[in-house]
């Protein structure tokens, strides 16, 4: 069930929050010793407000189209009382003595929270598979990954143990994994959602937004993460594919991407033409440029903020993580100055390709999930490492802080999720959304 | 340089890491903008600096 199908028959009393928040609860009874989604699961404060949100409706004291929804947060945002341990036992004996301010506007709005979601080790990578608290595994397939580094978020969301969640994206870790796992992931304009009470990644690239399973469930959450001056409202209607104008990504975020990917982003792309949609070309001059930027901003970020825990307690991160953190602190300022001015001509080319047209359009993901513990994975053109691979179409909107969104967009043969990315203007996330949630319904019927 | 300082510390593990970072930082010094130091950039820009 997806909030928008339960929030009506919520707020009519059709439906009981206890009643939906225990079908969840079973989920993760059942799922979580398989898929490893949720590090902590708070049953008994969930079924409590459950009740009073069942109470407060049945008083005519209805919030809106989260009130009683279950919800779940990446262990990367604080929770009142709760660790966030961001999946190291770098954090262990951390508790939230407050609410992070998104927490806090979803708790306003009435959301019952259902626990803490596994993610890669603070969110420094890509698959959800270094992690204190042993790797997230994808419901399509356990032996493969669900994405990163918001993993047991989306894996919450595909089976059903949570109908929303509340992700981070710095290179990609909202949409990445929601492609990997067939949902929907926003990662809004950055800025637009408070990341205080969030750990941080880079606090320059680091966005927080939902994972969902459709694209209106994203946006109810959205609107209700913002804040209140900037709420536009939960309904929302389709922009018209007749007349949408957008721009397909050519060139280095095209190129090298799997078989399977490529042949449903172009059938998919193909049936926006065939539905009116107008499609141009469009390029970014430096965009092999990209990786090397994000590189030196993300490395020079994460060493300035676990420059003492690294040196005091080593021993706590995991192997992998750890690396690059060390390797990290080998960045030097220049650099670092470097990379700050590529990020900004990055952020001019997407704007001039976003010139005269509503979005641009490509992969979300340009490999289908990899298997648990791969390097590399074949693409055209031979293979490359999983995670340059992984982080390759999502990181051009972390640097240039533009909306995005990711949706599905169909299967590989052996069934594994494949997603479809539009970003938009920045200033208009609300406008990306209603191009997708156009793109979501003409994909539903092709 | 570093991967001096690496193996001083007891990480010789680390030392391929770098060698990444190493073609990574090479490929950033390489890229056009850095050219002409005294082009200016958007960054600049948003950083108010005054136009000559």
């Amino acid at each position: 069930m997806t909030i928008a199908e339960a929030a009506p028959r919520l707020a009519k009393g059709r439906l009981k929050s206890e009643k939906l928040t225990e079908d969840c609860l079973s989920k993760i009874e059942e799922l979580n010793a398989k898929l490893n989604a949720f590090i902590t699961v708070t049953a008994e404060d969930a079924l409590a407000a459950a009740r009073q949100a069942d109470k407060d409706i049945a008083a005519g004291r209805y919030r809106g189209p989260l009130h009683g929804i279950p919800v779940s947060l990446k262990d990367l945002l604080d929770q009142k009382g709760l660790p966030t341990t961001a999946g190291s036992s770098v954090r262990k004996d951390h508790v939230a003595d407050t609410d992070a301010v998104v927490t806090a506007r979803l708790r306003d709005a009435g959301a019952v929270f259902v626990g803490k979601t596994n993610l890669h080790e603070f969110a420094f990578g890509t698959t959800s598979e270094d992690s204190a608290f042993g790797p997230v595994r994808n419901p399509k397939d356990p032996t493969r990954s669900p994405g990163g580094s918001s993993g047991g978020s989306a894996v919450a969301i595909a089976t059903g143990m949570s109908l929303g969640t509340v992700g981070t994206d710095t290179g990609g870790s909202i949409r990445i994994p929601a492609a990997a796992c067939g949902i929907v992931g926003l990662k809004p304009e950055w800025g637009q959602l408070s990341a205080s009470g969030v750990v941080p990644l880079s606090r320059q690239l680091d966005h927080v937004g939902p994972l969902a399973a459709s694209v209106t469930d994203a946006w109810i959450q959205y609107n209700a993460m913002l804040p209140g001056e900037l709420r536009v409202g939960a309904d929302l209607e389709p922009t018209p594919v007749k007349g949408l104008r957008l721009g397909m990504m050519s060139g280095y975020l095209f190129d090298r991407i799997d078989a399977d990917v490529e042949r449903v982003t172009v059938a998919a792309i193909e049936s926006l033409r065939k539905a009116g949609a107008t499609i141009t070309e469009v390029a970014l001059p430096h965009a092999t440029d990209m990786p090397a930027i994000y590189l030196h901003l993300v490395f020079g970020d994460a060493a300035e903020y676990h420059a003492r825990t690294l040196v005091s307690r080593p021993q706590d991160y995991t192997p992998n993580v750890r690396l690059r953190l060390e390797m990290a602190r080998y960045v030097l300022a220049e650099d670092y100055i470097r990379a700050l001015r590529g990020k900004a001509i990055i952020t001019r080319e997407i704007d001039r390709a976003l010139d005269g047209v509503d979005a641009l359009v490509l992969p979300s993901l340009s490999i289908p999930a990899p298997p648990i513990g791969a390097a590399t994975m074949p693409v055209k053109g031979g293979p490359d490492p999983v995670r340059t691979l992984m982080l390759r179409c999502t990181q051009p909107f972390n640097l240039s802080g533009h909306p995005a969104i990711s949706l599905p967009s169909g299967t590989t043969p052996a069934g594994l999720p494949i997603g479809l990315q539009l970003a938009g203007h920045k200033g208009k996330t609300p406008a990306l959304v209603q191009a997708a949630l156009a793109v979501e319904r003409l994909l539903a019927t092709a | 340089m570093a991967k001096a300082d690496a193996e001083q510390r007891g990480l010789p593990e680390l030392i391929p890491a770098l060698e990444g970072l190493a073609q990574a930082t090479e490929r950033l010094r390489a890229a056009d903008w850095n050219d002409d130091a005294d082009k200016e950039t958007p960054f600049d820009s948003a950083q108010g600096k005054p136009k000559q």
